[in-house]
């Protein structure tokens, strides 16, 4: 595996442009300076909301500083509340390329879309000249989440993705799973793996915001194509969900766009603190592989039962799929066929080993599926967060 | 509600480990993921009116049971738990018989109302 090296000491393996609109206003813009450019190169990202949210910020600076990005542009349209300034001042002292493009001072539409594309040649220009090193195991960031969820999720692909993680994470690889609001029924079970008695406690008490925020809502994350799958009820899927930890020590609990001070498994916590403010806390999976992203994750596994087919901007999605039926249907959308185990054709160990070399593989510059199919979703909505406390990382503070 | 909650903290959340392989191997229709369950997952769309084996018990499937979903391997009183991962995932909103289809229509979380359900009813 080879990457490339950030002035913070984490190692890409990806080396892209991203063009970032700092408001909706912006958006057609970027998008016209991004979609210009072979898409694997050039990520489009952004914050559409025109009120300034900290957490939207916050996000956007990891993202942008995020080791697969080699270069940023920033268009601003120039009346919006997003502190575009702060954000170019991280970027730049993170040591990368980058440039604002503010449409309003820029002379508008035509004349902002042609100084973007130059700038955006120029950074790709500048990027094929950067020299790579080799990436180590230790070296990577893996985030899991599951998307379009059915009866066979938590019986193969879940399990199987937890079998990749306690592999990457003894050879010293972080891994982060998420979703508290999937999680519910398992906080004495995660609290019982986490290194103190302290963390157990956090553990538990953000199980729990999750339980409160989710019955102020009316609901869980538990959507309707979850029930054509054949599960019934949220403690269900969350029994299924959880399988993707593996057997790991719980070595910490991150907040969105905290990073894993070392390797280990790590829980991210995405449900805002304080009262239920800005609704739904991800309104997709998307908005979920975005908050793992910022939290360092270099490559994301998705299980899926149903089939989802998205990717993501900025970090490369392998998609596990569950079941045989929907590996069948949908082949060129699925990197790894899970419901193998489902048939009898393979074991859980197996299925666990093919998706760290693919992780390996991917690490190495493979496409994913879903890479090379264009997919680049991306979703940032309003949220807030209190910083997590210092028992939730207890070796950082030891 | 309090109560249902401190009844599923408590208990332990385990999900099919080493040797799920053999099972579903060993298994034709059905898989049973915990000895304390009292539903069984179809690992195929399964029709009505197939009898199934489950253990020393034969089982005739009242409804049709797609893949991925849940049949009763007894009888399941409304109001009591149901049980798969060796944990609650519910509690049934109607008697279940031994053989009967367990979803929308007669399980419910103890946590969290699940958006399909209403319309299910």
């Amino acid at each position: 595996m080879r990457g490339w090296l950030r002035a913070d000491g984490r190692k890409g393996i990806r080396n892209i442009v991203i063009v970032a609109y700092l408001v909706e206003c912006a958006h057609h813009v970027a998008r016209a300076i991004a979609e210009r450019h072979d898409a694997g190169d050039v990520h489009l990202i952004g914050f559409s909301g025109c009120y300034p949210n900290a957490y939207a910020q916050r996000m956007m600076e990891r993202l942008c500083c995020h080791p697969n990005v080699g270069a940023v542009l920033l268009v601003s349209l120039g009346c919006e509340s997003f502190d575009r300034d702060g954000l170019l001042d991280v970027v730049c002292a993170s040591g990368r390329p980058a440039e604002l493009l503010v449409i309003q001072q820029a002379g508008g539409t035509r004349s902002t879309i042609a100084q973007g594309r130059a700038w955006v040649e120029g950074a790709l220009a500048d990027l094929a000249t950067v020299p790579t090193v080799p990436v180590l195991p230790a070296d990577l960031v893996v985030g899991t989440i599951c998307g379009g969820s059915d009866g066979t999720s938590g019986l193969t692909a879940n399990p199987a993705i937890g079998r990749a993680f306690d592999r990457l994470i003894a050879a010293g690889a972080a891994g982060i799973f998420e979703e508290t609001g999937e999680l519910i029924g398992c906080e004495g079970h995660m609290a019982a793996r986490a290194v103190t008695p302290e963390l157990g406690a956090e553990i538990v008490a953000t199980v729990e915001k999750a339980a409160g925020y989710y019955t102020t809502l009316g609901h869980g994350s538990f959507a309707v194509g979850n029930a054509d799958g054949g599960l019934t009820t949220q403690e269900e899927k969350s029994m299924g969900a959880y399988a993707k930890s593996g057997g790991s020590p719980i070595s910490g609990l991150l907040k969105p766009g905290d990073l894993p001070p070392e390797g280990g498994l790590y829980l991210l916590d995405i449900v805002p603190d304080g009262d239920v403010r800005f609704g739904f806390p991800n309104i997709a999976d998307n908005a979920e592989i975005v908050e793992l992203i910022a939290s360092g994750a270099q490559i994301i596994l998705f299980s899926t039962g149903r089939g989802s087919v998205v990717g993501s901007a900025i970090s490369p999605v392998i998609k596990v799929c569950a079941n045989p039926e929907t590996y069948r249907r949908l082949p060129d959308d699925m990197d790894i066929d899970a419901g193998r185990i489902m048939e009898g054709r393979a074991d859980l160990d197996t299925v666990g080993v093919e998706i760290e070399a693919l992780v390996h593989a991917v690490a190495g510059g493979a496409q994913t599926c879903s890479e090379a199919l264009g997919h680049q979703e991306f979703i940032l909505t309003y949220k807030s967060f209190t910083p997590a406390g210092p028992a939730c990382l207890p070796r950082r503070v030891a | 509600m309090n109560h249902s909650r401190a009844a599923l903290s408590s208990a332990e959340c385990r999900w099919a480990g080493t040797g799920l392989a053999a099972e579903i191997a060993q298994a034709r229709h059905v898989l049973l993921l915990d000895p304390a369950d009292n539903v069984l997952l179809a690992l195929a769309d399964l029709p009505a009116g197939l009898c199934i084996r489950d253990g020393d018990t034969t089982i005739a499937l009242i409804d049709a049971v797609p893949l991925g979903n849940k049949l009763a391997r007894m009888p399941i009183a409304a109001g009591s738990k149901v049980i798969k991962h060796g944990a609650p995932i519910g509690s049934a909103t109607r008697a279940i018989a031994a053989g009967a289809l367990v979803h929308l229509h007669n399980l419910a979380s103890d946590y969290l109302a699940t958006p399909a359900t209403e319309r299910a009813r």
